[in-house]
């Protein structure tokens, strides 16, 4: 609306600032796990994530050698004495003793605390801790540094979740099962739903507009209903657990839309080529593969990215027809949901887990948005 | 030895599979046309009808057969299944599933939060979708704004869950706060700004949220009330419906007030953001919302721009400012689709299970009947009451089938 | 009293400039055609005016006061689209209460306003429907009434009639010229295409070309004329004959010779230094007629006879790669083809235009 006279530019200005917050609003938790899995664990439990971007100050709580075993007698009172430092030293931009001004001194300086007790901080990281008895007892005293730390990243997650690590840690068998279930799943479906909505289509035969009807309205129901009258046929016909049952859950279950999807699409090619074809004397089989095939193109397209996004995302099916006691055939969401549970505060492993299992969707998705839309558009019952 | 690694067992049912589809569907066209029915010979004009009657089939029969195995079977087996009992060998048992589930205060827990998911995460992602479609509609870097918010539709809703658990992770009060959730919560001292933002903002946005209800349940009544109208009879369940769920979600926001007024708030103290029962609902949402937003902004983006030029022209001459524009003039137009996505998005409400199973696994007044009806299957091995609580998942879907059929047909028409 | 006035209107998308110095007066009660070929910048003039296009030079003023910075609503303009765009979604009542209600009027001044136009229209039996439920005439008049109801100093039309039928499309015509009359006091400004909705509705015509105007005049004058050889061709159809020529004498009358041995003496003045300078004649085919004598102005022979009946249109061998010449001649007329006829035509309805394309008479 530019370009219409008396205009306020305030409100473009305004329109700018929203989407440019919802735009950071919701890319922000996608960049807190993807710069969480470069970071160490030491760096993921010690600070906030966005700290490792913005600012090369860390806060960071220290504590002084335990007193009951460092405490040396000094006069008429104690002295603890040691470095916070003890792995890598820090530039201290600032220090304190108490979590309500953790930058109230200066390194070098010396903290006064109640009755006497005192602290100093050395820029090395050297402390001196001097009190009473009942003072210098317990636990260490706390000190808050305000350091300068470079940021830093590292890619030892990945190498830990897709080489080196053990047991649950490594994801690169669940990566490959992934990947197994997904492409026949995606593939298969493809080509036997394109037959289906071709007669569909451009067939004439009884109860065409019933099928069609069916097809719609088995787009809705939700797959829990097939999950237990599935699982005890293929118990009871020795599929078991296992690769082929899920690629034919996957297959049947993405087969209305796959159906309607590309009925949709096929109806609107002319039908001119269709006709020109038969009066060239071309048979139903050489029209579908040598015509519609190829003008369907995007339609098939469109639908496998939704079949792979959908295969490589699930989790419950893979839970009810693949993945079996032994846990071998494990997928990666699956794998993810376990390590939530046993591993639930190392973020290093669970970030860069969660962002080798995301990483290929976001590529496809960002190499085929043009024919996600376009599926998305026609898929959408209108 | 060869055939076990997996990647090579998917490649080969990758090529036995493509293989075989395509063998079939050749194979049984040339059986069909040249020895069931040659198009030669005596009968050949007979012939060549017959087989174009029949035709179809085999291009239907793999489809079909799937459909029919995989989903419409499973409908009935299920229903079978919810009303009989595995223990006593399957013996018929009538309604007593459905009954001790009923009975179950885990089950009415898990109806009562997915009615919330189902008024909330549509809702929500329907009108975030909708802001930012209009918004970037103008703009030049509009696509590439478009872009990054549809991104989170390829995450999976586990990714999803690990990603906003990092975001809602709790770490003991004298450390460094690693989830945003609480860095920023640990902001709020209780002054002034505090009760601001926590306060005041939400208590307006409750009541105009319970104003904008209260709205649309008088728009639901006010036909019944109004006389000389023509009252169809199958409108009236919707609009009890509609305003019975509305008094429902008014008193919430009301009650929430009233909770925003008078609880401590814990000031200083980091939260355990998934334990707050009834909050935590809100938390999960917000994942499936997060999803969902991008999926409702491409579609609405494509309407909008649908939309005639000239009528915006039209009611910019007639005096309507941008709001009006948007309100009175775009949305109205674009109604039928804003239903589409509406309905689309309740659908994956409805089968939502990843979400609550990797964050919560339905603790804390979390349970939802997706996972409900996971947990009663897979963990107390009950297929009755699964069955039962996979049949009522199925009754709130069938308005929508009915709907979606109902406008398939009338559309082929 | 002038209703609307353009000075010095211009403009340009970046580097691009679509509308040049656009100078109009346009007095109260008058019905405006803008006419041009598209591109021409008709549309883009009538957006500026409606407040839908930025001005980016010049100054516009309705009543007398300058709008350019004025929201399209506050301008006192209507306008009926091309399209109508009409709300689907709304009656044809509230369609053309919207802009009252708008503006906050009371519920008895809308219908009253709405009810008027709608009778006016003879819309009332519509009122309740939806436009979907209207033809394509129905619709064209709701986008009328639309307008009407907001009782504007100036109407705005962007090409109303492409939409409709041929034969629809002159009975609307009609409508729209029996609707100025009954509303004398309204300015109307009209775009079209199409000469015969310009020629037939206008109280002026602004010829429109490439961004600048061409000719502003009555559509009379415009066709007897014409100020150069565009709105010479443009107007008219078929087009204007153009001959090239050479003046042989000046004065009150000029005199011209063409390639061919033909001869005119026009009735233009021209100067002395016109002498010798190449010029074109124009004559419209229908002032054309068969001549036996050797005042001729053309000689050349008949490619192609269509005999329409109440009409003979000969087209005439081009040589040397001129444009052919075109004669239309009343009636029937037995002329074969391939044979070499000699034309001529009255003095007065003669036309000459300078190498540059001026007409002698606009120097």
């Amino acid at each position: 609306m530019a370009g219409i006279a008396g205009h306020k530019s305030a409100l473009t200005w305004a329109v700018h600032i929203s989407v440019a917050l919802l735009v950071v609003l919701w890319l922000f938790p996608t960049i807190g796990l993807f710069v969480s899995s470069f970071r160490t664990a030491d760096q993921i439990s010690s600070s906030g994530w966005w700290a490792a971007l913005t600012s090369s100050e860390q806060n960071q709580v220290y504590r002084a050698a335990d007193p009951d075993d460092n405490r040396v007698a000094e006069g008429d009172g104690f002295v603890v004495t040691g470095n916070i430092f003890e792995d890598e030293p820090r530039e201290i931009r600032a220090w304190g003793v108490s979590s309500r001004n953790v930058s109230a001194f200066q390194a070098g300086e010396t903290a006064e605390m109640k009755d006497g007790e005192t602290v100093t901080l050395q820029p090395d990281g050297s402390y001196v801790w001097r009190g009473n008895d009942k003072q210098l007892s317990g636990r260490g005293q706390r000190i808050f540094v305000t350091a300068t730390v470079p940021p830093e990243f590292t890619a030892d997650n990945y190498k830990t979740i897709l080489f080196s690590g053990t047991g649950q840690d490594n994801m690169a068998k669940a990566f490959f099962n992934t990947l197994t279930v997904t492409i026949p799943a995606t593939i298969i479906p493809i080509v036997v739903a394109a037959f289906a909505a071709y007669a569909l289509a451009w067939m004439e035969f009884p109860g065409r507009a019933l099928l069609i009807a069916a097809v719609v309205a088995l787009l809705v129901v939700p797959l829990q209903l097939a999950l237990i009258p599935l699982l005890r046929l293929h118990l009871g016909i020795g599929i078991g657990k296992g690769y082929l049952g899920v690629w034919l859950a996957h297959t049947a279950f993405g087969m209305p839309l796959a159906v309607y999807l590309l009925r949709n699409y096929m109806v609107g090619l002319p039908r001119d080529i269709i006709e020109n074809a038969k009066v060239d004397g071309a048979t139903d089989f050489q029209i579908f593969t040598r015509i519609i095939l190829p003008l369907s193109f995007p339609a098939l397209a469109s639908f496998a990215i939704f079949q792979f996004l959908w295969t490589w995302n699930d989790l419950l099916v893979a839970k009810v027809f693949l993945i079996d006691a032994t846990g071998s055939t494990t997928v990666m969401t699956n794998q993810i949901v376990e390590l939530l549970g046993t591993r639930g505060g190392n973020w290093e492993i669970l970030a860069t887990a969660a962002f080798v299992s995301i990483a290929v969707p976001l590529f496809v998705f960002f190499a085929m948005q043009r024919y996600l839309v376009r599926g998305l558009l026609a898929g959408s019952v209108k | 030895m060869l055939m076990e690694n997996p990647a090579v067992l998917g490649l080969v049912t990758i090529v036995v599979g493509v293989g075989a589809c395509l063998g079939y569907y050749y194979l049984s066209n040339q059986f069909l046309d040249k020895i069931l029915f040659p198009a030669k010979g005596p009968n050949a004009g007979r012939n060549i009808n017959r087989a174009n009657m029949i035709r179809p089939w085999l291009f239907l029969f793999p489809a079909l057969f799937a459909l029919t195995l995989y989903l419409a079977y499973p409908v009935f087996e299920t229903l079978r299944l919810s009303l009989t009992d595995r223990t006593q060998g399957g013996a018929f048992v009538g309604f007593d599933n459905y009954r001790q589930m009923m009975n179950e205060a885990k089950f009415w827990e898990a109806v009562r939060n997915n009615m919330l998911w189902l008024i909330v995460v549509p809702a929500a992602s329907t009108a975030f979708g909708l802001l930012v479609a209009q918004l970037t509609d103008r703009i030049r870097w509009g696509n590439l704004a478009k872009s990054l918010i549809f991104m989170p539709m390829a995450i999976s809703f586990v990714g999803a869950s690990v990603i906003f658990k990092l975001i809602y992770d709790t770490r003991p009060e004298d450390q460094n706060q690693i989830g945003v959730l609480n860095a920023v919560w640990l902001k709020f001292d209780g002054g002034i700004g505090s009760i601001f933002t926590l306060q005041v903002v939400p208590t307006a946005l409750l009541l105009a949220f319970s104003g904008v209800v209260a709205y649309v349940v008088w728009m639901f009544v006010r036909d019944l009330v109004a006389t000389g109208k023509d009252r169809s009879i199958w409108l009236m369940p919707l609009r009890l419906v509609v305003a019975l769920g509305g008094m429902w979600l008014i008193w919430i926001s009301v009650s929430s007030v009233v909770g925003i007024w008078f609880t401590e708030l814990p000031y200083g103290e980091p939260q355990t953001w998934l334990t707050i029962p009834l909050w935590n609902n809100f938390l999960l949402m917000v994942v499936l919302i997060w999803i969902q937003t991008g999926f409702a902004m491409v579609i609405l983006s494509a309407a909008l721009r649908g939309i005639p030029e000239e009528t915006v022209e039209a009611a910019i001459v007639d005096g309507a400012n941008p709001f009006q524009i948007f309100f009175k003039i775009k949305v109205p137009q674009i109604m039928g689709t804003i239903v589409v996505v509406w309905t689309t998005i309740t659908l994956t409400v409805l089968k939502v299970f990843d979400i609550v199973f990797a964050m919560t696994n339905g603790q804390w007044e979390t349970q939802v009947l997706a996972n409900y009806m996971y947990d009663k299957l897979f963990r107390a091995n009950d297929w009755g009451v699964g069955s039962a609580s996979a049949i009522i998942i199925m009754l709130l879907v069938t308005p929508i089938l009915v709907w979606n059929v109902y406008n398939a047909r009338k559309e082929m028409r | 009293m002038t209703s609307l006035s353009l000075k010095d209107v211009s403009k340009s998308y970046g580097p691009v400039e679509v509308l040049r110095n656009i100078d109009l007066e346009i007095e109260e009660g008058e019905l405006i055609v803008f006419v041009g070929p598209s591109g021409c910048g008709k549309s883009t003039l009538l957006r500026m005016i409606a407040g839908l296009e930025k001005i980016t030079g010049g100054t516009l003023e309705i009543d007398g006061t300058v709008v350019n910075d004025v929201p399209p609503a506050q301008r006192g303009i209507a306008m009926v689209f091309q399209s109508y765009a009409l709300y689907p979604h709304m009656t044809v009542y509230d369609n053309m209460a919207f802009a009252l209600k708008l503006a906050h009027q009371s519920k008895d001044e809308i219908d009253k306003a709405v009810r008027s136009a709608a009778e006016t229209l003879q819309l009332t039996h519509l009122l309740d429907r939806l436009p979907k439920a209207l033809s394509g005439g129905q619709r064209q008049r709701v986008a009328i009434g639309r307008a009407i109801v907001r009782d504007p100093k100036v109407f705005l039309f962007d090409e109303p009639l492409s939409n409709l039928d041929a034969a629809l499309r002159v009975a609307t015509r009609i409508e729209i010229a029996q609707l100025k009359e009954s509303m004398p006091e309204s300015t109307m400004i009209y775009v079209t295409h199409d000469q015969v909705e310009a020629m037939t509705l206008a109280s002026r015509i602004v010829v429109l070309h490439g961004g600048d105007v061409e000719q502003f005049g009555k559509p009379l004058e415009l066709y007897e004329r014409p100020a150069n050889t565009f709105v010479a061709q443009f107007i008219g159809s078929p087009a204007m004959n153009l001959i090239e020529a050479k003046v042989t004498a000046t004065g009150e009358t000029t005199s011209v010779q063409m390639a061919d041995g033909g001869h005119a003496d026009v009735p233009i003045a021209s100067r002395e230094s016109d002498l010798g300078t190449s010029v074109k004649l124009g004559v419209r085919p229908e002032d054309l007629t068969i001549t036996q004598s050797d005042d001729y102005l053309v000689s050349a022979e008949v490619e192609i006879v269509e005999a329409l009946g109440e009409t003979t249109v000969l087209y005439f061998k081009a040589e040397n790669g001129d444009p052919s010449l075109i004669a239309k001649l009343p009636g029937i007329n037995k002329i074969d083809k391939h044979t070499t006829v000699r034309m001529t035509a009255e003095q007065d309805k003669l036309h000459l235009f300078d190498s540059a394309g001026k007409s002698f008479l606009y120097r």
